[in-house]
């Protein structure tokens, strides 16, 4: 008997009759007392991420609006070179010396050698200070917003909700998805955080609209 | 083999996990490894700042959830659901990876497991791998595995660093490290991590970059990755990891192979289900509002990520704990490590005097249930009695797994599985056996009783003048003697009211 079978069944004779559970009660909260995009789902996103030491940096809801925020957040940091998600808008990126699309043939070395990236983002929920990416044009391969050590990730404040349930089905899970909460951080030391490990150790979110 | 008390008609136990291969058993039974514990002053103290830390962290933030206990309970009800219905969620598992371009294993325990990863890496030609943290892949010892066939694998996890570049072993779920101050991680660094700058401090932050330059080299060049899972969605195929530093992004993503090992019990049926437990893990384990990074993934996406995926399925003693009604609840745990910070014993003991890569409340349950309860001198045995029974990690467990009880089951089974096996009853056996027999009659209870009183001479401030013989001196090593009163209850009943019966 292969493997396979054998464990089916294993699972299947330890298992027994019922082959049905409980019921799963839906008594949690789904969605959250605020509106998406509301002043207050984005003003505690803000409160979120900057309590997990991101930057958040406000801007108006038109491409050059944003433009002129990534690229006062990167020349604050003493950045001129970026790469970013090929879907980015090329206002978003019009104000940094040099900035190049994302083809996909960059190596993870060679994306090391670039100091930021921009990408956008598909949803955020405020009460995690949770921002998803899903791998589709906007937000880039998964290696582009992870390798460069800074990381400008521009949100509209429509995608904006409150709750994790309200997020997720916001989400496709066949998509490669990461869902970023800060900067990356580790508790490994005496359980006190630290931010910045392996991931880009400086987040900027530049909230749009 | 013994039977579990809890098992209902008509199910059938897998076979236990072999604790010969992978690291779930220690060599001391619980005790004699805790007194050792004990006598650590450092440990000690690393251990109640760690935990207290922690603990108050996640008080903090569990505490703003308004329908905490609403999630507790769908957490509960989905994995219940999920054990219920596992060959076929587990099927569909396989369908959907396998559509999207995975290729699924079947592992019937650790060796097979190990024997899968090792070929599969074999096939890539390569000699090392990275790997993400993964309790699975502890278990079943696969670092030993692959080392034994001359392939490093580098523990990316900065708490598995520490212990990897130790020559240690993990003490926690999550925190492996939790058993080292920051001096400690500092010294193990300067020792024996390459190329590290001399002038290192025992500044966390400044720690945290020096693993963060060690390990990026070995990132850029790795061509093949494992990883454990934390869920995986039947209905779409989508694997799932949290974590907090990156190393995770860093595996999953970069290498051109993935190889993830997940025990069966981590599927889930729906992605909604996910809502719930992305809520009750991140504010259970490290007590944040949301993990840094959570990473889902679906078979293969073409120019995103590693273009070749294998997922691991795992049995290695889950089949046995699923057919028994209590065991099965043990298949719950999400690995959060709540039970373990709040646990009175683990805060004193550590992880390390469990044996088990599980340690902890859960460990204690969940290890027995995996490898089997002997009745002889394993010492998983030793595992169910440690423990006050105080009942803190049941009210913090994300699942509701009721620890507590758990840990009464396999004291009756170990006590059970003691008899068949020894012809000589325990002296606790022979005690109770001798209780029962007093109780049994009202007369001789209340003689028993009045002889009783009379034992009060023999103990001075909680210790008997006299030393006791075995094994009367095991109980008395470690406790204080109560002191019998000098008049029993039916005496003074009698004495005081005899004319109100």
């Amino acid at each position: 008997m292969s493997a396979r079978d054998e464990m089916l069944a294993r699972i299947r004779r330890a298992r027994g009759d019922a082959s049905e559970g409980p019921p799963v009660p839906g008594s949690y909260r789904v969605a959250g007392e605020h509106a998406p995009g509301s002043d207050a789902v984005v003003a505690q996103l803000v409160d979120r991420l900057e309590d997990y030491r991101a930057t958040v940096v406000r801007a108006g809801g038109d491409d050059v609006a944003i433009g002129a925020a990534v690229a006062a957040a990167l020349a604050g940091r003493g950045i001129h070179e970026v790469v970013h998600a090929p879907g980015v808008p090329d206002a978003w990126v019009r104000g940094v010396h040099v900035a190049r699309s994302d083809d996909g043939t960059a190596s993870a070395r060679d994306l090391d050698a670039v100091p930021a990236v921009v990408t956008g983002s598909v949803a955020a929920v405020s009460e995690t200070g949770t921002i998803a990416l899903d791998g589709g044009p906007l937000c880039g391969r998964r290696a582009l917003s992870l390798v460069p050590d800074t990381h400008v990730c521009v949100v509209r404040v429509q995608d904006v909700v409150q709750t994790v349930p309200e997020g997720l089905g916001r989400l496709d899970p066949t998509r490669p998805t990461t869902l970023i909460s800060g900067p990356s951080a580790t508790s490994d030391i005496e359980l006190s955080r630290v931010e910045g490990v392996h991931g880009p150790r400086t987040l900027v979110v530049v909230l749009a609209g | 083999m013994s039977t579990f008390l809890g098992m209902p008609q008509g199910r059938v136990p897998g076979p236990a996990a072999d604790t010969a291969v992978g690291q779930l058993t220690g060599d001391r039974p619980f005790p004699a490894a805790a007194r050792d514990a004990l006598g650590n002053t450092q440990l000690r103290r690393n251990l109640a700042h760690a935990t207290s830390t922690i603990r108050a962290k996640r008080a903090a933030v569990v505490g703003e959830v308004p329908d905490w206990e609403a999630l507790r309970e769908a957490g509960s009800a989905i994995k219940a659901d999920t054990m219920a219905r596992l060959p076929e969620l587990l099927e569909q598992l396989e369908a959907n990876v396998t559509a999207r371009g995975g290729t699924v294993h079947w592992a019937r325990d650790a060796a097979e497991a190990n024997r899968i990863v090792l070929d599969l890496v074999r096939a890539t030609g390569e000699n090392e791998v990275v790997k993400v943290k993964s309790m699975a892949t502890q278990e079943i010892g696969l670092n030993e595995a692959l080392e034994g066939a001359g392939i490093t694998a580098h523990e990316t996890d900065l708490a598995e660093l520490i212990v990897q570049l130790g020559h240690d072993k993990p003490s926690h779920i999550l925190v492996p490290a939790i058993h080292r101050g920051r001096s400690e991680i500092r010294e193990i660094f300067a020792r024996e991590m390459p190329g590290v700058d001399p002038g290192l401090t025992d500044e966390p932050a400044v720690l945290a970059a020096a693993a963060r330059t060690h390990l990026r080299e070995v990132f850029l060049r790795a061509k093949v990755a494992v990883s454990g899972a934390n869920f995986g969605v039947a209905e779409t195929g989508t694997l799932t990891v949290v974590e907090s530093e990156g190393n995770g992004r860093m595996c999953l993503t970069l290498p051109e192979t993935l190889i993830t090992v997940m025990g069966i019990e981590k599927v889930v049926p729906t992605w909604r289900d996910l809502e719930v437990f992305l809520q009750l893990l991140p504010r259970s384990s490290t007590g944040e509002r949301m993990n840094p990074y959570t990473s889902s993934w679906a078979g293969v996406t073409p120019g995103d990520g590693p273009q070749e995926f294998h997922l691991v399925l795992l049995d290695n003693g889950r089949t046995r704990a699923l057919a028994d009604d209590l065991g099965r609840t043990a298949l719950h745990c999400i690995r959060c490590s709540a039970c373990l910070n709040v646990c009175p014993v683990y805060e004193r003991t550590g992880g390390h005097a469990y044996g088990s890569v599980y340690p902890g409340p859960i460990g204690a349950v969940l290890t027995p249930f995996l490898t089997g309860i002997t009745g002889g001198s394993d010492p998983n045995d030793s595992l169910p009695y440690a423990s006050s029974l105080c009942g803190a990690c049941y009210d913090v467990c994300p699942v509701k797994i009721n620890i507590p009880d758990l840990l009464v089951e396999l004291r009756a089974e170990h006590t059970e599985a003691h008899a068949a096996r020894h012809r000589l009853p325990t002296s606790e056996a022979a005690a109770m056996k001798a209780a029962a027999w007093v109780m049994a009659d009202p007369k001789r209870f209340a003689r028993v009783g009045r002889a009783a009183t009379r034992g009060r001479h023999g103990i001075r401030q909680g210790k008997p003048v006299l030393p006791l013989p075995p094994p009367l001196s095991g109980w008395t090593a470690s406790r204080d003697v109560p002191s019998p009163p000098a008049e029993t209850f039916r005496d003074w009943w009698a004495r005081t009211r005899g004319d109100r019966p």
